[in-house]
């Protein structure tokens, strides 16, 4: 095969894997019910790509290719497993081969796949762990590496998990309307998680983008998702504010070269103004309720008034501290006090916000941008060596390529 | 599919007349509904015996097999299509009894 056709093809099973992967192991979970089957079958699908695409071409509709072949891979599985255990299989396909059940007003099986595995049995790790793989799509490695562990624990977290949804016999559906507010928290937190990662790939090692629109449109597909099962909940709309504001300023978070740019050097005529004022909306609709806002509310409110503003230095930054202390009381969480500091650094300066930052060392000595934030503000300092070193401690918890770069340029215009 | 529902608590003090009341109002209702297979209140840690007799080794110990805060004190095992369900009963299990529910499937 030559490399350009190689390239074509490697380029169609990346998008294939992005765009087809949770549909592929969502109708493969409906179908027979079983969680394990429709991520191995759907492996399987993709595996098997790899050779026949790249001996006989790439297939006019990928989507439909890689479904058709996961399930003869899921039925051979069954059969050779149903010779082993012969009762135990059959019930399982027996119970769950039928028409999928009523779901109420969402019927999507991306979405029942995403209640599953961000059902309240499961350990919150768990379900992050379970969504990245199964609806993300995400290698255990990647995910390992994002929550930082070893692929071997996370591995075995996300058998755990699919063994006790099969043990356990965890539904495969929406929850009803009176369990739905209580399922909701879960599944927003994980969702954001998937968000973040798309934001920001926590590793570029294996090519990955280190922005990946992809997993951030997914995220908030399966938001917008929620929103139409649950309109009038202020923490979905809030989350989906948060996603669309944030997604907006994508395009400007690149340079030419596939450099990050910091929000207050970003050409904000690069933003997307429909996504702006679309977030701006909801966070206005959420206003009028007069409603108590939760976390992802306050984090929109924070990202409108970003938005808001022409220019960097147009930024109200009070406002924005005003509204991080408002966080604050609802979640005081050492990463939120880092964010806050951030502010702080622009209405009361460095200084103040370096002994913010400081206490925070024990919670955050792994987290990269706590020693980004800390060197930033000892660079405003003048606290140049001290900068470098704080720069240096950063890149070495960064594995996404474009991230390092920025912190490289940063430390050596750091002397 | 059978879910076991563990009783858990730290006393072997019985159920209250209330309590009472409740379990046989939450039994009647599993009744009615097609969930009961069986359920039953167990003495304490103090008056269980262990046996090891693997390999014949024929030890017996006065006591549990593991001294803990908490232990089971009662169980329920019931009928139910998945977990969503037997959570539910379990959490009306809970209520009634006033004590924690440990939910376990049957393989």
């Amino acid at each position: 095969m030559t490399g350009a056709a190689g390239d074509e093809v490697a380029t169609a099973l990346a998008r294939a894997h992005r765009e087809e992967w949770a549909r592929v192991v969502a109708t493969l979970a409906r179908r027979y019910g079983d969680l394990d089957l429709a991520e191995e079958a759907a492996a399987e699908a993709f595996a098997t790509a790899v050779e026949r695409w790249s001996a006989d071409g790439v297939p006019p509709a990928p989507g439909g290719w890689l479904t058709t072949t996961a399930h003869r891979k899921a039925i051979d599985r069954l059969r050779r497993e149903r010779v082993r255990d012969d009762k135990h299989r059959e019930a399982l396909v027996l119970t769950d081969a039928g028409p999928p059940a009523p779901t109420g007003a969402v019927d999507d099986d991306r979405l029942r796949l995403l209640f599953t595995c961000c059902h309240p049995a499961l350990a919150m790790p768990a379900r992050v762990a379970l969504t990245l793989r199964m609806v993300g799509g995400l290698t255990v490695g990647e995910i390992a590496h994002a929550f930082m562990v070893q692929p071997t624990t996370m591995g075995q977290r996300i058998t755990r998990a699919k063994a006790k949804i099969a043990q356990a016999r965890i539904p495969y559906r929406v929850p009803t309307a009176q369990d739905l507010p209580a399922r909701r928290d879960g599944v927003l937190a994980v969702l954001y998680l998937i968000f973040n990662e798309g934001y920001l790939a926590s590793s570029t090692d294996d090519g990955t983008q280190p922005i990946r629109p992809a997993l951030t449109g997914e995220a908030i597909r399966l938001v917008r998702l929620l929103r139409q099962l649950l309109p009038d909940d202020g923490e979905v709309a809030g989350l989906l504010a948060l996603m669309l504001l944030v997604e907006a300023r994508r395009l400007a978070r690149l340079d030419e070269d596939g450099g990050l740019v910091p929000l207050p050097a970003q050409d904000r005529t690069r933003w997307d103004r429909r996504l702006v004022a679309e977030g701006h909306q909801l966070v206005r609709e959420r206003l009028v309720t007069g409603e108590p806002p939760g976390r992802y509310q306050v984090l929109a409110a924070i990202n409108a008034v970003h938005t808001s503003a022409p220019s960097a230095e147009a930024t109200d930054w009070a406002q924005v501290l005003a509204l991080y202390d408002q966080l604050v009381r609802i979640d005081r969480s050492p990463v939120v006090l880092l964010n806050r500091a951030v502010a702080l650094a622009e209405v009361d300066g460095p200084q103040v916000a370096l002994a913010a930052v400081e206490p925070l060392r024990d919670a955050l000595d792994r987290y990269r941008a706590f020693h980004a934030t800390r060197a930033d503000l000892l660079r405003r300092l003048g606290r140049d060596d001290e900068a470098r070193a704080a720069y240096d401690a950063a890149i070495g918890l960064t594995d996404n390529a474009a991230e390092v770069a920025f912190l490289v340029e940063r430390r050596d215009a750091t002397r | 599919m059978q879910y076991l529902l563990s009783v858990i608590h730290d006393g072997t003090d019985l159920a209250t007349d209330a309590e009472m009341a409740a379990i046989d109002a939450f039994n009647d209702q599993l009744r009615a509904d097609g969930h009961w297979v069986f359920a039953g209140g167990l003495g304490g840690p103090d008056v269980a015996t262990t046996i090891d007799n693997r390999d014949d080794a024929g030890l017996v110990v006065d006591g549990p097999f593991v001294e803990t805060k908490e232990f089971v004190v009662g169980f329920w095992i019931l009928e139910a299509p998945d977990l969503d369900v037997a959570l539910r009963l379990a959490r009306e299990a809970s209520k009634a009894c006033h004590r924690k529910i440990e939910v376990r499937p049957f393989l």
